[in-house]
């Protein structure tokens, strides 16, 4: 997605002058250099490229003295900008938005998390295979931060993630999958590609893929707000 | 493309960084090289000038630690326009990349000594000129057998160590390196006192056997003076002073290459860089000769005659020096080694930065190092631009 963006950008189609980011998560006690961080990967795979004022591009401090001081501010700091107006994230194998992991309260805000073993089992090949590195803790926007964005957009690909995606659309709302609590968001959109689908039911999938192309019509050229009223 | 202070962004380039040649932009500020990254979260600053260069390589910028002169001027000799003479070269380097280098004197008579080495400074390079690291003094403590194009009668015993040195010398403030034969009575006592005052040895015109060469590095000495000239052939019983090379003392030995096409065969190159690769220093070891025409000229106290590419005592073939600049010596190594870009460039870099210890601050892009670099192309190795502590210093019109 970064990648798209910086053509667009280089294309001349696009600028960041005027945009202001929010980056949801980051490990606690990793340099910003590390190349886990994700200080360094947004620098390296989209800051640097664009056009974006640094003032305007925010991203937890995982090593801020007072953790719990940096959580507040960056809640604040989304209040000033007027509320995230489109959130833009993946999900992990096991369901999560940001770092909510599974359990994690549908109404939480930015806060300190501590992350699951299988968590640290996945992250471990960024750390040299050695599990004692990964950062056990990080900061994260909370399920209910997300919640207040105006449009959500939520990218799934690959068959690992296919079973998330089905909890995520096809079973109730549950804090062990919390990628599932926009089933309660009026405006969210679930990018996915075939291998995604996988977990699915045949029906499910037909049915999304029958409205789509109509749906599209509808809301081509359509601003948000009014998209809210057309579905 | 001018800059100076301010931040600065050369983006579409290719840098030269921990040995690999990536495609990267370079931020610089004052006079050192920034950390973006840095600079995009905690001051949140973006450039406030952005050079567009044209898809070229930067790399840092060339130190020679072993030039006699050019341009007509002779470190050696010109004792009454000393200052003048380095303010020439100092600038005319730039046009080669060179952005630091270290003054070279031959073995000459005392009052040479006196007169000429208070008058060469270390001095910050600029818009007038490459980096004075300090001197290269060559000799006089050499071995007669192995004089090359040296004074026979200006040749000396350093008998009583520093002391000797300082008595011909004088004073040894504006001195980097000093070129000494660690075969001759009292060398070893003098390379020891050098290396305590943090004065580079370099090994050279000398008959060592491997053995004398190891104490000499043991007792400090860091540098072999224009390997493979100068000194013992390679003798398999006793490799001499080449042999320190592959030698069992832990340092990392340096040793200057003068790679004109000359002074040294390919395949020798070949040999010294595969058997020490970290070690290669490309010097030019360049005499007043280079930059002029063909003709007759001095180098310290002797004629010299320039013949094209070669630079001989006046009357015989014996060589004495190059008159090839750094930049030319980066392509022939490439060429001779069929090495790649990176190690190359390193040889003209990195490596004389690390051979005298200041290698934390210049011979690399990293952030926080000096902005000395060039701007070249990457087919040709030729200069588009030089840049001395953030500032562009030099330009090529025709590019």
């Amino acid at each position: 997605m970064y990648r798209r963006l910086i053509e667009f950008y280089k294309e001349g189609r696009i600028s960041f002058k005027y945009v202001t980011t929010f980056n949801m998560d980051e490990y606690v006690g990793l340099p910003r250099d590390h190349p886990e961080s994700y200080h360094y990967y947004m620098w390296n795979e989209f800051f640097k490229h664009v056009d974006i004022d640094p003032a305007n591009a925010h991203v937890l401090d995982g090593n801020a003295t007072d953790l719990v001081a940096e959580c507040t501010r960056f809640e604040e700091l989304i209040k000033q900008a007027g509320g995230v107006h489109l959130f833009i994230g993946g999900i992990g194998p096991d369901g999560h938005i940001a770092f909510n992991e599974p359990g994690s309260s549908l109404v939480s805000r930015t806060r300190v998390k501590t992350l699951a073993y299988d968590t640290l089992e996945a992250n471990k090949r960024f750390f040299g295979n050695d599990i004692s590195k990964v950062p056990r803790q990080a900061l994260t926007v909370g399920v209910g931060t997300v919640m207040d964005a105006k449009e959500v957009m939520i990218l799934i690909t690959g068959v690992h993630k296919s079973l998330a995606l089905a909890k995520a659309v096809e079973e109730g709302v549950n804090h062990m999958w919390t990628v599932s609590a926009f089933q309660q968001h009026p405006q969210t959109l679930f990018v996915c590609d075939e291998d995604a689908t996988l977990e699915l039911r045949v029906k499910t999938v037909k049915y999304f893929k029958a409205l789509s192309d109509e749906h599209q019509k509808m809301i081509e050229d359509v601003p948000v707000e009014e998209q809210r009223v057309i579905h | 493309m001018k800059s100076k202070s301010g931040l600065t962004r050369l983006h579409n380039c290719y840098i030269l960084r921990n040995s690999k040649i990536i495609k990267e932009d370079l931020w610089i500020r004052d006079d050192r090289i920034e950390d973006p990254e840095k600079v995009f979260y905690e001051e949140q600053l973006q450039a406030d000038i952005t050079v567009d260069c044209g898809g070229l390589l930067i790399a840092p910028g060339f130190i020679d630690i072993q030039i006699n002169g050019g341009w007509g001027v002779d470190f050696s000799f010109d004792s009454d326009n000393v200052e003048e003479g380095i303010r020439k070269v100092s600038k005319e380097l730039l046009t080669h990349g060179v952005t630091s280098f270290c003054p070279t004197m031959v073995t000459s008579d005392v009052e040479k000594y006196r007169k000429i080495l208070p008058l060469i400074k270390q001095t910050d390079g600029g818009p007038h000129g490459a980096t004075v690291l300090g001197v290269h003094l060559e000799g006089p403590f050499i071995n007669l057998a192995k004089k090359g194009a040296h004074m026979e009668e200006y040749i000396r015993i350093p008998e009583k160590g520093i002391q000797t040195l300082t008595e011909v010398y004088g004073s040894l403030d504006n001195v980097v390196i000093v070129t000494i034969a660690p075969e001759l009575p009292g060398a070893t006592q003098a390379i020891r006192e050098l290396t305590n005052l943090g004065i580079k040895v370099a090994l050279g015109h000398s008959t060592a056997s491997l053995a004398q060469g190891e104490e000499a590095v043991e007792c400090g000495a860091n540098l072999i003076t224009h390997l493979f000239n100068a000194m013992l052939p390679f003798h398999h019983r006793d490799p001499g002073l080449v042999g320190l090379l592959a030698s069992s003392t832990k340092r990392q030995v340096f040793y200057g290459i003068i790679s004109d096409g000359i002074h040294t065969h390919p395949a020798a190159l070949r040999i010294a860089s595969r058997t020490n690769p970290d070690g290669l220093v490309l010097v030019s070891d360049a005499v007043a000769a280079q930059g002029l025409a063909d003709g007759n000229y001095r180098i310290g106290p002797q004629l010299v005659t320039v013949e094209g590419v070669h630079a001989y005592v006046t009357g015989t073939k014996t060589l004495c020096g190059s008159t090839s600049a750094l930049d030319t010596c980066v392509a022939k190594l490439k060429q001779s080694l069929d090495c790649s870009m990176e190690y190359a460039l390193e040889a003209a870099s990195l490596h004389p930065a690390k051979a005298l210890s200041i290698d934390h601050r210049k011979g690399k892009l990293n952030y926080g190092y000096d902005a000395d670099f060039v701007i070249i192309n990457p087919d040709t190795l030729k200069i588009k631009s030089t840049w001395i502590a953030g500032e562009c210093v030099y330009k090529c019109d025709q590019f």
